[in-house]
């Protein structure tokens, strides 16, 4: 009687007599399958936001750029340099060169007021003070519309993403800022890095408008290779001339993406699991619903001879399905609504707004997968066992 | 309309199936602590918009806040007519130990501030040893609380703004409390004059200065004239109400957090669909009995109560031990959010409104088995036993 064969081929009937009687238990079904899906549509979704700040984040960081800061100073708002100092750096060991010279570019950082398209308030946008390294120093920086703003005058390239978000950037039209007017000349994009949410210009123009004499607040490197980099930073740190912090590109913007993606895990990871919870309830609500109402069907074919593990396997594998089925629901759902939505929001770290694009990754979707497996699981498993154990002959007298 | 002693038969109902009525008892008890939480979210954005004084007017430097203005400006906006008086602070952006530490500190001065901000509450002779100590300083009861500080205690922090190569020292001389549940006591306040003296560079500019004005409803012109004041000059302000201020503020963060709401508002009401109708299906499998209540003389209105009181019952409960938990977790999940969201909790109101929609939770789910209940007729539903 017993032998794998045997035992697998009960587990498919007893759960294809499951499966058809789904469409009598309508309405538990829908409730359990609707649950679920909105557990993993709420937990991607949530997610999401947060894979698309790192993600933006992390292509804002090549392998072999490092930027440089004052020491101290953990972001460029409170960096600053002269420019003897930025030249010693530019010259450090290990910085790529090419025809013009090296691959540094030593910038400005600041912030000004300009209104959101969607609300019309004014948030904050960074402009950055450029030299002509810097769309060497960055990877996958070009022009997407317009020209190149020319060295020297005051004109204006905006990124990307703070053309789409704010007011006012679209190319030809003029920036105003307290009393001046810069004239926005080109849109440039950098694979939706961080970059792609400010404006740029050049150095020199904004250290005249901010009356900033020579100074700088960072200086942004390309290295020969992304081992240079040790040799770079110990060049600048023994040199007693500065005090300096050098840091990869990378790990600088992984920092500062940390408090967002930590304020968004947090309340997601909490979200989701209050969810889950109340879908396991919901869950094993319906499979205890499609226990009782099958109450006879089951004890008879224990009756006829089926084992009692295959009733929990074939019990345990409707749950599955059906969990699977409002998983898959939930997170086509998420990617339907959410992948690639854009937004900006408040980056702490440099107290500017940052663009970015929320990101339903295929780790997110299998996450929320397996999220909607483990529900129905236990959902299945206690009613399972409650069906196995049933004796057989109180059941059949309820005939 | 039915009598207490129905009460009884209502228990046992519920009892019949425990397992069912837990089950369907934890779902909705998830909704409200879910409920809980979108207030809680709800509030740390609007929360600060709500506590602003109508009575009082930001300026900021117009180009961005992060420009000082000069602390000349605040004898020429006292002199515009309209301002009571003027007072500023500054934006420290100060470390304790580790920046994940975030909170605000910010240098005021003592006596104005405490006049512009009656929200907040510091027992007189703290106020006196502040005004006596200079490097004193005052701390809001959440942080004190976070950070376990006391009077007496003299707190090291490193602000990389004002001066990366010290560190700042401050001795704690007194803790607030908020006059309200709404205030934020995160700050951590201290004397401008020590601030002006001991930072490196920026002497005599400070960050925004709060205006109180002498009619409210007079905001929008003083504020017109307050920027009229500055204009074409070096430093241009941008005046406005402190609650359109804030609310700016907020908006920076964007629509991430009003899209986190909306889920949650969604799911919250997906919970509420799925136990809904398991509530109902309860009541259906018992037509029978029902049918028996009528026969042995139930009225309609007795049997349709009987089967809402139950739904109700089951409801509230639910939705009472739910906003309970969220109120007892809110502020672990605050202290959690470190800060970021210093408005993080559940307000009172929220509380009652989540009580209303468990009753109507309640009602709507127990009015049709409900209604179909008091439509029975005996004969029908004897039929089905």
């Amino acid at each position: 009687m017993a032998g794998p064969i045997n035992w697998l081929s009960q587990i498919g009937s007893i759960t294809k007599f499951g499966l058809m009687s789904l469409p009598q238990r309508r309405g538990a079904v829908a409730a359990t399958v609707i649950g679920i899906a909105g557990v993993v549509a709420v937990l991607v979704s949530v997610l999401s936001i947060a894979a698309g700040f790192r993600q933006a984040m992390a292509v804002s960081g090549s392998p072999d750029g490092a930027i440089v800061l004052r020491s101290g100073a953990n972001t460029e708002m409170v960096s600053g340099f002269g420019r003897n100092e930025t030249r010693v750096i530019a010259d450090a060991p290990g910085v790529a060169r090419n025809a013009q010279g090296p691959l540094a570019s030593a910038e400005l950082f600041v912030i000004i007021d300009l209104p959101k398209r969607t609300t019309g308030m004014d948030a904050n946008v960074p402009l950055r003070g450029v030299e002509p390294a810097a769309l060497l120093v960055r990877d996958n920086l070009k022009i997407v519309s317009g020209r190149m703003f020319d060295w020297g005058k005051d004109e204006v390239i905006v990124g990307r993403g703070a053309a789409q978000e704010f007011a006012g950037l679209d190319v030809g039209s003029k920036m105003k800022v307290g009393r001046y007017e810069w004239p926005v000349v080109g849109v440039f994009a950098a694979n939706g890095a961080a970059a792609e949410s400010e404006i740029w210009t050049d150095a020199k123009v904004l250290q005249a408008a901010y009356n900033r004499g020579d100074s700088f607040q960072s200086v942004s490197v390309r290295l020969n290779s992304p081992g240079a980099f040790q040799e770079f930073k110990d060049s600048l740190t023994s040199n007693p001339q500065l005090s300096v912090k050098v840091v990869r590109q990378s790990d600088y913007y992984a920092d500062q993406s940390e408090t967002l993606t930590r304020l968004i895990t947090t309340l997601g990871f909490l979200i989701a699991f209050l969810m889950a919870i109340g879908a396991v309830f919901g869950a094993l609500n319906t499979m205890y619903s499609a226990v009782a109402a099958r109450t006879r069907e089951i004890a008879t074919l224990r009756a006829l001879g089926f084992g009692g593990s295959a009733v929990v396997v074939s019990l345990m594998l409707e749950s599955l399905l059906l969990a699977l089925v409002g998983g898959v629901i939930g997170g086509t759902l998420a990617y339907a609504a959410f992948n690639n939505f854009h937004t900006s929001t408040m980056n702490w770290q440099s107290f500017s707004q940052i663009t970015f694009a929320f990101r339903v990754t295929p780790e997110l979707l299998v996450r929320g997968v397996v999220w909607a497996a483990v529900i129905g699981l236990i959902g299945g498993l206690f009613p399972a066992i409650r069906a196995a154990r049933l004796s057989i002959a109180v059941a059949l007298r309820e005939l | 309309m039915f009598p207490v002693k129905f009460f009884h038969l209502i228990w046992c109902n519920l009892k019949r199936k425990k397992l069912r009525t837990s089950l369907t008892l934890l779902s909705i008890v998830v909704a409200f602590i879910l409920f809980g939480f979108l207030s809680a979210i709800q509030q740390a954005l609007v929360g600060g918009v709500e506590m602003a004084g109508a009575d009082r007017l930001s300026v900021r430097q117009k180009v961005s806040i992060i420009n000082l203005l000069p602390i000349s400006y605040e004898a020429r906006i006292e002199r515009i007519p309209g301002v009571d008086f003027a007072t500023h602070q500054t934006w420290f952006g100060g470390i304790y130990q580790d920046p994940k530490n975030f909170f605000m500190q910010n240098p005021v001065e003592p006596e104005k501030f405490f006049k512009i901000h009656p929200e907040i509450i510091l027992p007189p002779e703290q106020m006196k040893a502040w005004l006596a100590t200079r490097t004193g300083a005052i701390v809001g009861r959440r942080t004190a609380d976070r950070f376990h500080w006391k009077i007496g205690d003299r707190i090291p922090i490193q602000s990389p703004i004002w001066g990366a190569d010290r560190t700042w020292e401050f001795d704690i001389v007194g803790i607030y409390d908020g006059a309200k549940k709404g205030t934020d006591t995160t700050w951590m306040l201290f004397r401008y004059d020590y601030f002006d003296e001991a930072r490196r560079w920026g002497k005599g500019q400070i960050g925004w200065f709060t205006i109180r004005i002498k009619d409210p409803s007079q905001a929008a012109e003083v504020a017109k004239r307050v920027d009229a004041e500055f204009e074409n000059s070096p430093t241009e302000t941008k005046t406005e109400p402190e609650g359109a201020f804030i609310q700016g503020y907020a908006s920076q963060i964007g629509n991430i957090v009003f899209i986190v709401a909306a889920i949650l508002g969604m799911v919250f009401f997906t919970i509420l669909l799925v136990a809904g109708n398991t509530m109902a299906q309860a009541v259906r499998e018992r037509t029978g009995e029902l049918g028996v209540l009528k026969a042995i003389g139930f009225t309609n209105g007795q049997v349709m109560a009987l089967v809402l009181a139950e739904s109700c019952l089951l409801a509230v409960i639910g939705g009472a031990v739910g906003l309970a938990l969220a109120r007892a977790v809110t502020p672990v999940v605050a202290d959690k959010l470190a800060g970021l969201l210093p408005m993080f909790f559940l307000p009172t109101h929220a509380l009652f409104t989540g009580f209303s929609l468990s009753v109507a939770l309640g009602l709507v789910t127990g009015i049709f088995p409900a209604l179909q209940a008091m439509r029975l007729r005996v004969a029908d539903a004897l039929r089905r036993m």
